[in-house]
Formats: structure tokens, sequence, C-alpha cells
């Protein structure tokens, strides 16, 4: 095993406790997001590229996305400065991002 | 002697309701099973303030540890038992990796007659270069049809629970009405950094996704995976130049008749080689020389139906999560 795959394995290790511990939904998502970017690396480097490409497209690709799209629809995400300023008190408080 | 019977009696029939429900006249199950959306609950000044002491209420009874020495001993006790249980996890699982037999050693488990079968007669029987695409669109092509048919049942699940019960006939009202709740606000407004981007992107990404596609029994790749590069390509596109681009070109009934179109070839085709393969007929598919396009028989339609399906899949998914209609 060579040293750079040590680093990368020892970076999916970081991604994995750093994606339980961070607070912010979008930062879990860019670190899973990143999380399989290293793993289709890891599995280029285990001598699999149909798997590789499968993960990169699959795991940072789409599924990163429709987590996208969900916080957007449970409003966990901001996206227009304008909208924010429209939405009423309530659900701002039920938009679970403060707890 | 069968009488003809008449429109009465025939309308109680589970016949004609049959038909009716083919025929599209009568939804038998509308308005009965389907779930209606909750209405709104008026909110008043009363209602916030008795949910405010409510929440405050349960603040002080399950948060607030201070004042409740019975549930500071709790949370102690709790959060030292979930510390051993993950740490007992962790260790039992890198056990047992410990235990496996490393990579590329001769005389592991899995190294039995079926690899090897695989490996020796593999080009010779499927006609594919690519093993991997070999033993899964030959020796396993009916996991991989169930592999198709869960992704379809996925969607139409997605279908099912996030469709908008608004149709397009009443679209003009829809947009009237709920302007600030509608997705479509959220699109990206002519961003012209993205749209420079995608204009470039796309097209190189849905060219490499059919090539992976048509390459998938020469080289890495197949179906699933170029299928998840075109689906994610079209992503791209939608979100750059918005769903009335799309909308041109991807609607429901494209993405019914190819799901229908891909499985259902899959299915015959499938179901052609099994039968002649159990029955130990000759097939009369020319496997052709290895290495050219158009070779290895069945396996590159296979290849074909699979990413076709996997491409709808991924791009019904966003749209339904994004909109809940095409």
């Amino acid at each position: 095993m060579t040293l750079f795959q040590l680093i990368l394995l020892l970076f999916l290790v970081v991604c994995a406790v750093s994606v339980s511990f961070s607070r912010n939904l979008l930062n879990s998502v860019l670190i899973y997001m990143s999380f399989s970017l290293i793993m289709s690396i890891v599995w280029l480097c285990l001598e699999s590229p149909d798997l590789a490409i499968t993960e990169a497209a699959v795991g940072a690709g789409v599924t990163s996305i429709l987590f996208f799209a969900t916080l957007k629809k449970i409003h966990a995400i901001e996206i227009q400065k304008e909208h924010k300023a429209t939405e009423p008190e309530t659900e701002k408080e039920w938009s679970g991002k403060d707890e | 002697m069968s009488r003809r019977k008449s429109q009465e009696e025939y309308e109680r029939t589970k016949a004609f309701r049959f038909w009716r429900w083919m025929s599209g006249k009568q939804d038998p199950y509308l308005g009965k099973v389907e779930l209606v959306p909750r209405e709104e609950p008026e909110e008043t000044e009363l209602t916030i303030q008795e949910r405010m002491t409510e929440r405050q209420m349960i603040r002080d009874k399950v948060y607030d540890i201070e004042h409740n020495k019975k549930l500071g001993v709790f949370h102690k006790i709790y959060e030292a038992l979930a510390v051993c249980f993950c740490l007992a996890l962790a260790g039992i699982l890198l056990y047992t990796v410990s235990l496996l037999p490393a990579t590329g050693v001769a005389d592991k488990p899995v190294n039995n007659e079926v690899p090897a079968r695989y490996i020796e007669k593999g080009l010779q029987e499927t006609g594919a270069v690519n093993i991997v695409t070999g033993m899964i669109l030959d020796y396993r092509a009916f996991d991989t049809f169930g592999e198709s048919n869960v992704l379809f049942a996925a969607t139409t699940t997605v279908l099912i629970l996030l469709h908008s019960r608004k149709r397009a006939k009443d679209k003009q009202r829809r947009e009237e009405e709920s302007e600030g709740e509608n997705d479509r606000v959220y699109e990206p407004k002519q961003d012209s950094v993205l749209q420079v981007a995608a204009c470039v992107l796309v097209p190189v990404i849905i060219l490499f996704g059919i090539y992976v596609i048509l390459n998938g029994h020469l080289s890495p790749g197949g179906g699933f995976s170029g299928g998840a590069i075109i689906g994610a390509g079209l992503i791209l596109y939608l979100s750059a130049f918005g769903f009335e681009k799309t909308e041109k070109l991807f609607t429901e009934k494209t993405y019914k008749c190819i799901s229908f179109g891909a499985l259902t070839t899959y299915c015959l085709a499938k179901s052609y080689s099994f039968f002649t393969g159990a029955n130990h007929l000759e097939s009369h598919i020319p496997l052709g020389t290895p290495g050219a396009i158009i070779s290895s028989g069945l396996i590159l339609i296979l290849n074909i139906c699979v990413g076709l399906v996997v491409a709808c899949t991924m791009y019904t998914f966003y749209v339904m999560f994004r909109k809940g209609d095409f």
C-alpha cells in the first residue's frame, strides 16, 4: 500500500467523522460529497475503474444533488435573500437550522 | 344459452368496472383511498402562544438538565453507554476486517471454480472483452434485471409520493395561486456563468455517458455507470436552463415510454436466451469478433436498456424532488 493510498484512507476517516460532527446540514452534504469523491479514487487505486465511474456519478453527483433538493424543500438552506424577508416568523422557527 | 345482460345488470359486474377503469372513464379509487391534502390550520395569536408555551414546557422537562437531577444522571449514563457501544462496534468491525484475507492472495476461499470459469471461458462464451460486464449481463443477467426493476419501483414510489396533485390542466391557476410556494421560484434566474459552463460541459458529459454505455463490453463501465453519467448531465442542463427547456425534451410520457420499452426489451431478450440456454438449444445470436463495437451478442442491447432506465430514473428523481411534476 503506497503512501498516497494511506493518505486517501486517512481522508476517508476524517470525512466520515466530520460528517457526524458538523452542525450545518449543508456542510454535512458537502463533506459527504467529498467522501464519495475520495472513495472513487480509492476504487481506481484498487483497480476497479467501473466502480470508480459509478461512485463518482452516483455518490458525488446525483445523491448529493438529491440531498440539496431535499434540504431546499424543508427550508434548511436559505437560497434567496429577498425570499427570506417575506418568510413568516413561525416558519423560521421550525426550519431546524438553529437547533 | 347465454343471453345478453341488460345495461343495469352489466353495470354491476366487475368486468364493467374493470373496463371503465381501463378506458379511463372513472378511477375506482379516486376520492376513496387517496390522501387528501391537509388544510392549513388557521394560525391565530392564541395558537402560536399556546405552541410556544408547549415547547417551553417540553424544553423544561426534557432539556433542562440543570434543574432535573434524574434527567442529568440518565444523560450521563446514556452518553457513556453510547460512546462504549460505538467503540465496541468499531472494534468488532476492525477485528473482522483484520481476519479477511489480503488483496491478491492466491489461496483465499473466493478463488474457487466459479471465477476460474468466468476468467477462462468468459470471452469465449459471452464475447465480451470486459469480463465484469460479461458476468453482470450474461452469467448473472437475472440479477441485473432485478436491479433495473428495483430502480423502476423506486421511481414509481417517488412518483406516487411526490407527484403534485395539481395537474397541468390548471397550470395557469397554480402559477397564479402559489407563486411563493412554487419551486419554480427557486430556479436560477438565467445565471450566465452556469449557462456557459453547462454549454461546454453538458455535451461532453452526455457523449461520455453514451461512450461508456456503448463500450460497456469492451472497456470499464457499462449500462449503470453510463446511465448515471447521462442522468447527471441532464440534471446539470436542467439546473442551468430551467424546466421550460427540458420539458420539450423530456416529459412524463417520455419517461413512461423509455422505461417500459427498455425493461420489456431486456426481459424479452433475456427470456429468449434463458429459454434457449435451459433447453440446450442454439441461440442463433452471433457473438461477433471480440473487441468490435457490435459484438458479444445481446450484451450491447442489454447495456443500452439498463443505461436508458438508469438515466431516466436519475432525472425523474431530481425533477420529482424539485417540482413534484414534470
